[in-house]
This record gives structure tokens, sequence and C-alpha cells, in this order.
């Protein structure tokens, strides 16, 4: 009989050396004479536990981890491939506490299938909302978006239904689904889990997003730093292709949807949806003016549903199982499922996927287990480098966009990223403006000179030159910033400079009473 | 941005292709861009000209979109180029060391090529593996939780080795 191996090729797994894992699992099987099929699968998302070799038996699935190349022998001298015990021994992987805690909807299938493989894809419940949405209209479809409460994960949480509404009532010859991958933000890796994971749940999101507003072409804008991603995505594109998935008439419906995957170039604020839009076109990112909204003026001036993969990867388990299902899951008015991504200093990172409401504490040390430092954790950024840091008496926070707004703080995109109390913030918040500095598109005066501006005055700040005169200026020019900047890059670019001035004054040579 | 490309007439030929390749894509420059870079190994300013009249822009706009990306350079790089990451979670995990160790042993800043021509050092913000910081790209490929004697293995790898794996 021949045995199921699965050995991730997710970039992170790859990063600590699956693909010697692989080489050598297939070398050493075959030295043996054993009959064995490599599966190479998404990650599940334990990525201290990488690489995590899975091994198909009688009982479930069974874990060994973290594998490196020489263990490989090792593991064959100790029966691995029936699942028998050995040093690196997880047991079975649905069982593993800190992935079956989780409510893992949008990531159902992450790590479990083999992610080109449109069969597999369809054995876990895919296709099944396509399915749903080709009976329905795009009405329909759309307040089935709507009902579910699903918001936008990439960081803006505006209700995705809200969006498509707009573009379904713009009559109009051409229009456009554009999903956003350009996930630059420190700290996320969810949307890059997802298209070398699962991407068959991104382009059925995409497809039946097309299905409902009456759009024909849609393109997947990529990070350049993906390139391990981008080639899951192309060979899933062809597999949806030639099933008759993606093209022309799909499933024999009279609707068309083609889809492209499209490399950036490495342009933070391409991740700007104006901007990305531009990209597209074949231009410099430089951010637009809004009106008109690119729900009516989009891409070639069509409208266009610009969203985000891990909203778009959110769409077909809504059609599938209802919105109410999805509604079902979170708190006050975040619904559904957020997939948080711990990273920084922590012992555990890795995909939680969970209901709104979980708190920061929680995912700190239940999943994160502390810091990996063994120091106390002392701040944490959340939502990417436009994100507020928190200090420690923030940690009890539940994972909601209203309760981190009533903190001057966002989700953002759900990235975690843990500092211990090595950090030094007033160097975070110049980091915060020279990141700006670097990013800028350029276009408006508050972000493309505030951000080099902000980096001189902390220079004095920490130098203590002017001291108190340079910490109101510095005050001064957030403001500006906030408040005149065209998009979020300049605008939010003060939330992780206030909000490490305003939790760690001490770093910034002031008392903590200054405060 | 002044100098003359001396691989610029082999380039040419090969240029023109991808030009007639993707000029009638929607929005075609950005993966014509690409397609050169990953061909010749930068996008050479000899190329402007028939660029910016197969698309139907100016060369200024052509100019404008190779120098807004970070990705796409006017010069030919080192045989590898390794990228550190710079971003919050790689900080928060020693990249500043790194980054220190990278520049020290190789002997450049960044965006500089070491005297040998075998690398040249980019700073990134975020490889998406924050999981696992800090983080460096070798060409295509991504490595994780790399410690200075690790990075050490990565530079004398890409010495030795002629081309990009």
């Amino acid at each position: 009989m021949v045995t199921k191996i699965y050995i991730p090729r997710d970039s992170s797994a790859l990063a600590v050396g699956a693909e010697k894992v692989a080489l050598a699992i297939a070398a050493e099987a075959k030295h043996r004479g054993l009959d064995v099929e490599i599966i190479r699968n998404g990650s599940r998302g334990l990525y201290w536990l990488e690489t995590m070799v899975e091994v198909a038996t009688g009982q479930g699935r069974v874990a060994y981890g973290p594998v490196k190349a020489k263990d490989v022998a090792s593991l064959f001298d100790a029966d691995f491939i029936h699942g028998k015990a050995h040093a690196l021994s997880l047991g079975l992987t649905e069982e593993i506490e800190w992935l079956k805690k989780q409510q893992r909807l949008t990531f159902a299938r992450v790590g479990i299938t083999d992610p080109i493989s449109i069969a597999d894809y369809i054995a876990h419940d895919g296709y099944k909302g396509l399915k749903n949405a080709l009976k329905l209209s795009g009405a329909e479809i759309v307040k089935a978006v709507t009902d579910s409460g699903l918001r936008g994960r990439g960081g803006a949480a505006f209700p995705t239904g809200i969006k498509w509404n707009t573009v379904l009532g713009c009559e109009s010859e051409q229009k456009y689904i554009v999903c956003n991958a350009d996930e630059g933000d420190s700290g996320t890796y969810s949307d890059r889990m997802i298209m070398e994971g699962d991407p068959f749940v991104l382009i059925e999101g995409m497809t039946i997003a097309g299905v409902a507003v009456g759009a024909t072409q849609g393109y997947i804008y990529i990070r350049s730093e993906y390139p391990h991603a981008l080639a899951v995505l192309n060979e899933a594109i062809d597999a949806a292709n030639q099933a008759g998935y993606l093209g022309d008439d799909i499933l024999g419906s009279g609707k068309t949807f083609r889809l492209e995957a499209r490399r950036a170039a490495g342009a933070y604020v391409c991740g700007e949806e104006t901007s990305l839009l531009e990209s597209l076109e074949g231009k410099r990112g430089l951010v637009r003016f809004k009106p008109p909204l690119p729900a009516i003026e989009g891409l070639f001036g069509k409208p266009t549903v610009v969203n985000n993969v891990i909203s778009l990867a959110t769409v077909p388990i809504i059609l599938d199982k209802g919105a109410q299902f999805y509604a079902d899951y979170g708190m006050g008015r975040s619904r559904g499922t957020l997939p948080i991504q711990l990273a920084g200093n922590l012992k555990h990172n890795g995909l939680v996927e969970l209901a709104f409401g979980a708190t920061l504490r929680e995912l700190l040390y239940d999943y994160g287990g502390g810091s990996a430092s063994g120091r106390p954790i002392r701040a944490v950024q959340v939502g990417g480098p436009l994100g507020a840091y928190l200090p420690e008496n923030q940690f009890d926070t539940p994972l909601d966009y209203e309760e981190f707004a009533k903190l001057w703080a966002v989700l953002g995109h759900g990235g975690i990223v843990a500092f211990d109390d090595s950090v030094d913030m007033a160097k975070m918040a110049r980091y915060a403006f020279e990141f700006c500095a670097v990013e800028s598109c350029g276009k408006c005066t508050p972000c493309r000179i505030g951000s080099t501006r902000g980096v001189e005055v902390i220079d004095k700040i920490t130098s203590g030159k002017d001291h108190a005169k340079n910490i109101q200026l510095v005050r001064d020019l957030s403001d500006t910033m906030l408040n005149g900047s065209l998009c979020a890059l300049g605008g939010m670019t003060p939330y992780p400079v206030l909000s490490a001035l305003n939790h760690f004054p001490k770093d910034f040579g002031l008392s903590s009473e200054a405060k | 941005m002044s100098d003359l490309q001396t691989t610029q007439e082999v380039s040419a030929a090969v240029i023109d292709a991808l030009i007639v390749k993707h000029q009638q894509q929607p929005g075609a420059l950005l993966p014509l861009l690409h397609a050169i870079q990953d061909t010749v190994g930068y996008v050479p300013q000899s190329c402007y000209a028939s660029i910016s009249k197969a698309l139907s822009l100016s060369i200024a706009e052509v100019h404008g979109v190779v120098t807004f990306y970070h990705h796409f350079r006017t010069h030919q790089p080192g045989r590898h180029v390794m990228q550190i990451c710079r971003a919050e979670s790689c900080q928060a995990m020693g990249s500043e060391a790194l980054e220190a160790h990278a520049k020290a042993c190789l002997n450049v800043d960044y965006h500089q090529t070491t005297a040998d021509g075998a690398i040249t050092l980019e700073p990134v913000y975020c490889l998406g593996n924050c999981a696992l910081s800090p983080s460096v790209m070798v060409d295509d490929e991504i490595y994780g939780r790399v410690s200075p004697s690790e990075l050490d293995a990565l530079i004398a790898e890409a010495k030795v080795s002629e081309v990009k794996a």
C-alpha cells in the first residue's frame, strides 16, 4: 500500500529546510524500497514545528516536527511511515491542542489538502459555494455576503457586501474583480498561506464575486517578494481553467470569469487600493483622490471590486454554509473569524484563526507561549507598520474592530508582533517615520516631507536637543500627517509614533508622569 | 543613471522580443519590466526608447515607473541578490545585528555589490516569514531564523556558486 506523506511547500517551511527534508525522505524511501507518495501541502501554521511532516495512517494523520534532513533516516528506522513513535512525534495532527482549539473557517483546508489538486479541493467541500452562487441572482449573492457581516480583512474593515453592492449597481460593459495580495505589513502572512496552501479558495471567492457583480475579468496583484505563492497560484489558475471552473461558460452556466495573477514590484504603498489600481494599469503607484470610489471608477476607469485575499477567500464558506452560519461567530459588529498571525518575539508563532473576541493576552501567552527570548513582553504592535503599539496594561483587550478603535489602535490585517523588554520604543517610532519616508508615493506633502522631518525630530529628542520643544513638535507633525495625508500611509504613521510616545515616555527621555 | 550599459547590444534583441510579447496586454508596463529584469537581470536605460514607442508612453513615464518601484534596478546586480528584512517582526528578533554583520562581512552598504561581483545587498520590508524571524532572501530562496553564523554560510555559498539557484 502506498503511504501518503505530507511535507509543506509553504515559504516559511521552505525557509527552514522543507525542500531538503522532502528530498531526503524521497531518497530514503527509494533506498529502502518503500512505496510512498509525497504530497507538498500548505502549512498547518504551527511554524515553530516546521518542517512538520505528516503521515496518513488508519487512525488519521500523524505529525512529526520540527524535522531536519538529518532526522530523516532515524524517522524511517522508527517506522514513522506507520505512525510509530519517534523523538519528534507530535501525535495525531487533529489532536494537537494548539490547532484543536481554533475555529478554522477560512483556513479549513490549509495544510490538509494538496494545494494544486482540484479533485482534493472538491473532496474537501471546495466549489460548493460557487455551485450555490450560480443558482442565485447577483443581488442574492451580494445579500448573503452583506448578511454574513464580513468586513474587509485587509485592514480597513469596510463591509464587503456594501462594496459589492455598489459595483453591482453600476451599469458598465466591463467590470473588474481585483484581489489585493500586496501583503506588505510586517507580522502578516495569512494571505501568503492561503495562496500557497489553498489557492482554489481564493479563486472560487473571486469567481463568486465576478458572478455576483457581473465582472468577467479578475486580477490578483501579488507581491514580488512572494515567488513561491505566485508559482502555486499560477498552477492553480491553470488547473481551474482546464477543469472549467474559470474561463468562458463556467460549469455550463454561460457565465465568464477570467483570472490573471500580476506581480507587484516592491512598493508598500501599492497595498493602498487606488495606488494598486494605478500600478495594475502600468503606472507609478501614486494614490488617487477619492471620490470617485474604485467601486464606481476603478481599474481602467471601470467599476471594480478591490478586496483583500482573506475577504475573498472567506466568501466560499459563506455561500456554502449560509450567511447566518458565518455571522454566528464573533462579537459586536465584528462578525465571523479573524486569521491572526503571531510574529516577532514569541515562542510559538503561527496562524491562529478564531472568532473575534479573543484577547491579546490569550494569543500572546496561551497560543504564543510568551516571548521566545524568555524576557517579559513589553510591547506589541498590532496591524502592521501603521498599527499602534500596545503596552502590557492593554493586553486584555478583545480582538474586535471597535474595541481596538476605542484605544486608538487598529486590528488591521490581524498581524501581532511581540517585542521583549530590550526594545527601545523611541527607535521604533523613528523607524515608523523612516519606513514612511522610504515608502511614501510622494503625492501629498504631509507624508512625503513629514516622514523625513519626523526622523529628524525623533533624533533631536533622543539626543536631548530642545527636548520639550521637540516633543511638542512631533505631536504637531503627527497631527498634520493624521489629518492632512491622502491615504493611510501618511495618515496612520502617527499611530505607531504617538502610541510609542504615550505608552513608553521613558524611552523618549520623559518621566512617566509627563505622559 | 548616466552610464552606458555594456551588454546593451546583446540585450536589445531579447528585449524587443519581450516587448512584442507583452505590448498588447492591458497595463503592460509592469509585466514587461518584470520580464526584462527576469531575463537581463536589470532594466537597461537603453531600452526606454523602444518601450515608450511600443506602449505609446513618454520616455519620462517609463523612467518614472522603473524608478518608482524598489524591485526594478537600472544596473546589473551581482551574481546573487541578498535581501535582509528590516521590518518590525525581524527587528524584534535581532535583524539589526544581522544587518550590521552582513555589511561588515561583505564590506558593502545597502544597494551595493561586493568587490568580487558575487553579492548585491538590499534591504527588504517584510518577506511574509514573520513567524520565523529574522529573514533573509537570496535570489528567490527564503531563509528563516537566520543567525549570524548561518548568514556566513549563505554568503560563502553565494560566493562560490556562479549562477542563480
